[in-house]
C-alpha cells in the first residue's frame, strides 16, 4: 500500500495552490460583494484547463484522472466557494454525464469544447417537486419527427445562468417509471423555447449562481438525446455518483483551510493574559477538526483512486459526500467558535466560510439522501 | 534560438526551517521543494524568447532525484526539453562547483543565451552566473530587469537594476543573463502541460558522464557549521514627558545615522 500522491497529482496540487494564493484570494472581498468572479480570472482558469481535469486528454481533457480533479478541487478550498462550485458543476456532473453516457460522436463533439472551458455545462434535474425525489420530475419530452419537444421548469441550476450547454432530464415514457421513462437531452442555449428565469438569492456561495431554467416547447434535435431514450435516470445517478467525490474534495479543502486560519488565530489572539492557543478549550478542538478532515481526506483519495480503478463506488461516493459535507460543516461551526464574536461579522471571512459550508449536506444529495443509499446497498450486498 | 535555463530546486519560501542536530545543515525531512523563484523569472523570460523569435527552451538541472520535479515544472510551463544532471546537492553552498559542473554540461548542447536566476534563495550566494559564465569564457549581466534579443545582430539590450538607478548593457550573444525580480510575472504551468510534462522523457547525466569524480557537486567550500539567526531583542521604551523623550529619540536616531 502506498500513499504516496503520483508526480502529476501533486503538480497539480502546487500549482492550484500557488494560483489561489496569488490570483484568487487577493479578490475574495470582491467577489463576495459584487457577487461574481471576474471575466478575466475566469477566462485565465479555463486557459490553465481548471476545466476538464478529470476527462481524457482524446477529449480534451487534462487527464489527471478523478484523484487529480480531486486534489485540485482541495487545493481550490482556500479560495471563495464560488470557484469550486462552478467548476464542479460544470466537470463534476454536466459534462460527467456527457462522458459517462453519451455516443462517441455526443463525446466528440462536445467534451472538446467543454473540457477547454470555452462553453459551461450546467446540470438540470431538479425541479420544484423533484428535489430528494429525483424521479418525481415532470418536466416532459415528447417526440415529434426529428426532434423532441421540451416542456418543464428546472430549479435551482448551478450555472444555469450562464451555461452554453445543459443537461436536462425529462420525462419521455411515465409508464415506465424513473429507470426507463427518463430521458437526458443535450440543450443548447439558443435552442427554441429555452430561457433563463429568476437569479436566486442564495445564503452564501457569492459568485456562483444558481437559476431557473424554462422550457416552453422547447425544441431538441433527436441526435442530442443523450445515450439513449430512457437511460437518463441511470445517466444522472451514475454522474451524481462522481459528482459526490469532487464535491467532497472541495469540503476536504474548505476544512483545511479553515483548521490553518484557526490556528493563526488562535497563536494570536490573546485573552487572560496568554494566546487562546495554550487553552485546552481550543487545542481540542483544533485537534477534532485536523482529525475529522484527515478521515475525510483519505476517504476521499480513496474513492478517486477506486473510481479511477475503474471499480464501482456508489457506496463509497455516498460515503465521502455524507462524512467531507458533515465533517466540512462541524469544523466551520467551530471555526466560528474558536474566532469569537470576529467570526460572526460579515467583515470577516469566516462568517463567509460558515455560510457557504452549509449547502454542502444539502445539495448533489442531501445527508439523508445520502445515508439511504449507503444503507440500500448495505441491506443489498448483505456486508 | 536556442535557449538554455539553469534552474535549482530550493525549499519553498514557506517552509519554516530547522538546523540539524550536527549543526552543519537544515532538518530536510517534511520540506517541499519548488522552482527557485528567481529562476521562475529566467524560465518565462525564455519562453518570451521563444515566442518572440521560435527556437528552442532547454532546463537543466543539477541536484538529487526529486530536482526532477523542477525540471517537470518547467516542462509543464512550456519548456522543450530538460536534461538532469544526478547529482547529491544536499546543504552544499558551492554555488562554483555547481557552475563547473552545469559548465562541463553546456559543453554538449548548443545555445545562444544562458538564463537562470540572479541567486538561489536556499543558500542567497549570487555567484552562479558569473561564475558559470567564467567557466564557459562567456559575458554575463546579473540583476536583470529587461530583455530585448537581436538573433539576426548577436547581441542583447538588457537593463541592470543597481543602487538608485538602472544600467542599459548591451552584450554580444551567447552571453549569461541572470534574471531579478520585475524582469516579467511568471506563467502558471498549465495543468494540461502538466501530463504532457510528465510524459517527456528527461536525459539524466552522472557527473562521472561529465569527467568528474565523486556523487557530490565539486566544492571549494565547506560548512563548518550553520546557526538560526539570533532572536530578536525587545526595543527600547523612553517613558516620561514628551520634551525629553523626543530629545532622546533624536538623539538615538542621529546616533544611527538615520536622521
Amino acid at each position: 500500500m502506498d500513499f504516496t500522491l503520483p508526480e502529476e497529482v501533486e503538480m497539480v496540487r502546487r500549482m492550484v495552490r500557488d494560483f489561489v494564493k496569488d490570483r484568487l484570494q487577493p479578490l475574495a472581498d470582491q467577489v463576495e460583494e459584487e457577487d461574481k468572479i471576474p471575466d478575466d480570472v475566469l477566462q485565465e482558469m479555463k486557459e490553465l484547463g481548471f476545466f476538464g481535469l478529470p476527462f481524457p486528454e482524446e477529449y480534451g481533457g487534462v487527464g489527471v484522472g478523478e484523484l487529480g480533479y480531486v486534489v485540485a478541487l482541495e487545493a481550490l478550498g482556500g479560495a471563495n466557494s464560488a470557484y469550486g462550485n462552478l467548476i464542479g458543476a460544470h466537470t463534476g456532473i454536466a459534462t460527467m454525464s456527457i462522458y459517462l453516457g453519451g455516443t462517441e460522436e455526443q463525446k466528440r463533439k462536445y467534451l472538446p469544447e467543454l473540457c477547454s472551458g470555452e462553453k459551461i455545462a450546467a446540470f438540470a434535474l431538479t425541479e420544484p417537486n423533484a428535489g430528494s425525489d429525483a424521479a418525481a420530475i415532470e418536466t416532459t419530452a415528447v417526440r415529434k419527427g426529428d426532434k423532441y419537444i421540451l416542456n418543464g421548469n428546472k430549479i435551482w441550476i448551478t450555472n444555469g445562468d450562464i451555461a452554453d450547454v445543459v443537461i436536462v432530464y425529462a420525462v419521455t415514457d411515465k409508464s415506465l417509471g424513473a429507470r426507463g421513462g427518463v430521458t437526458a437531452f443535450i440543450v443548447e442555449k439558443g435552442f427554441p423555447g429555452f430561457s433563463v428565469g429568476k437569479i436566486d438569492e442564495k445564503m452564501g456561495l457569492r459568485g456562483s449562481h444558481t437559476a431557473e431554467l424554462i422550457f416552453e416547447d422547447c425544441e431538441v434535435p433527436a441526435e442530442n438525446v443523450l445515450g439513449e431514450v430512457g437511460m437518463g435516470f441511470l445517466i444522472a445517478m451514475k454522474a451524481l455518483d462522481v459528482g459526490r467525490i469532487g464535491l467532497a474534495g472541495g469540503a476536504v479543502g474548505g476544512a483545511q483551510w479553515l483548521l490553518e486560519q484557526c490556528i493563526e488565530w488562535a497563536n494570536q489572539r490573546v485573552q487572560f493574559g496568554k494566546p487562546i492557543a495554550h487553552q485546552q478549550a481550543i487545542q481540542w478542538m483544533l485537534a477534532d477538526m485536523a482529525t475529522e478532515i484527515h478521515a475525510a481526506r483519505l476517504m476521499t483519495y480513496h474513492a478517486a483512486w477506486k473510481l479511477d480503478q475503474g471499480q464501482r463506488v456508489s457506496r463509497e461516493a455516498a460515503m465521502v459526500k455524507l462524512f467531507a459535507s458533515e465533517m466540512a460543516n462541524r469544523v466551520a461551526d467551530m471555526a466560528v467558535q474558536i474566532h469569537g464574536g470576529i467570526g460572526y461579522m460579515k467583515e470577516h471571512f469566516i462568517e463567509r466560510a460558515y455560510r457557504d459550508t452549509r449547502i454542502l449536506r444539502i445539495y448533489e444529495g442531501t445527508s439523508e439522501i445520502q445515508r439511504l443509499v449507503i444503507a440500500r446497498d448495505l441491506l443489498k450486498a448483505g456486508k | 534560438m536556442e535557449i538554455v535555463v539553469c534552474v535549482k530546486q530550493v525549499p519553498d519560501t514557506e517552509t519554516r526551517i530547522k538546523i540539524d542536530p550536527a549543526g552543519k545543515g537544515i532538518v530536510r525531512e517534511g520540506i517541499e521543494y519548488v522552482v527557485n523563484p528567481y529562476d521562475e523569472f529566467a524560465i518565462e523570460e525564455a519562453l518570451v524568447l521563444k515566442e518572440k523569435h521560435g527556437g528552442k527552451v532547454t532546463v537543466i538541472t543539477a541536484g538529487p532525484d526529486r530536482a526532477v520535479d523542477a525540471l517537470r515544472t518547467a516542462l509543464a510551463m512550456g519548456a522543450d526539453e530538460a536534461i538532469h544532471i544526478q547529482a547529491s546537492q544536499e546543504d552544499a553552498v558551492d554555488s562554483i562547483g555547481a557552475a563547473e559542473v552545469m559548465a562541463r554540461a553546456l559543453k554538449e548542447i548548443p545555445f545562444d543565451i544562458i538564463l537562470c536566476g540572479k541567486q538561489a534563495v536556499d543558500d542567497d550566494n549570487a555567484a552562479f552566473a558569473p561564475a558559470l559564465a567564467e567557466f564557459l569564457g562567456l559575458p554575463h549581466v546579473t540583476v536583470v530587469t529587461g530583455l530585448e534579443v537581436d538573433p539576426e545582430a548577436g547581441e542583447a539590450q538588457v537593463v541592470r537594476e543597481i543602487e538608485g538607478a538602472q544600467e542599459h548593457i548591451t552584450t554580444s550573444l551567447p552571453a549569461v543573463i541572470a534574471a531579478q525580480k520585475g524582469l516579467n510575472e511568471p506563467r502558471y504551468p498549465a495543468l494540461r502541460g502538466i501530463m504532457q510534462a510528465k510524459r517527456k522523457k528527461i536525459p539524466v547525466s552522472t557527473l562521472a558522464d561529465l569527467g568528474l569524480e565523486g556523487e557530490t557537486l565539486p566544492a571549494r567550500t565547506e560548512v563548518l557549521s550553520m546557526m538560526p539567526p539570533p532572536p530578536r531583542e525587545g526595543g527600547e521604551k523612553y517613558e516620561g514627558e514628551p520634551e525629553e523623550t523626543v530629545a532622546r529619540l533624536i538623539k538615538a536616531l542621529q546616533a544611527e545615522k538615520l536622521v
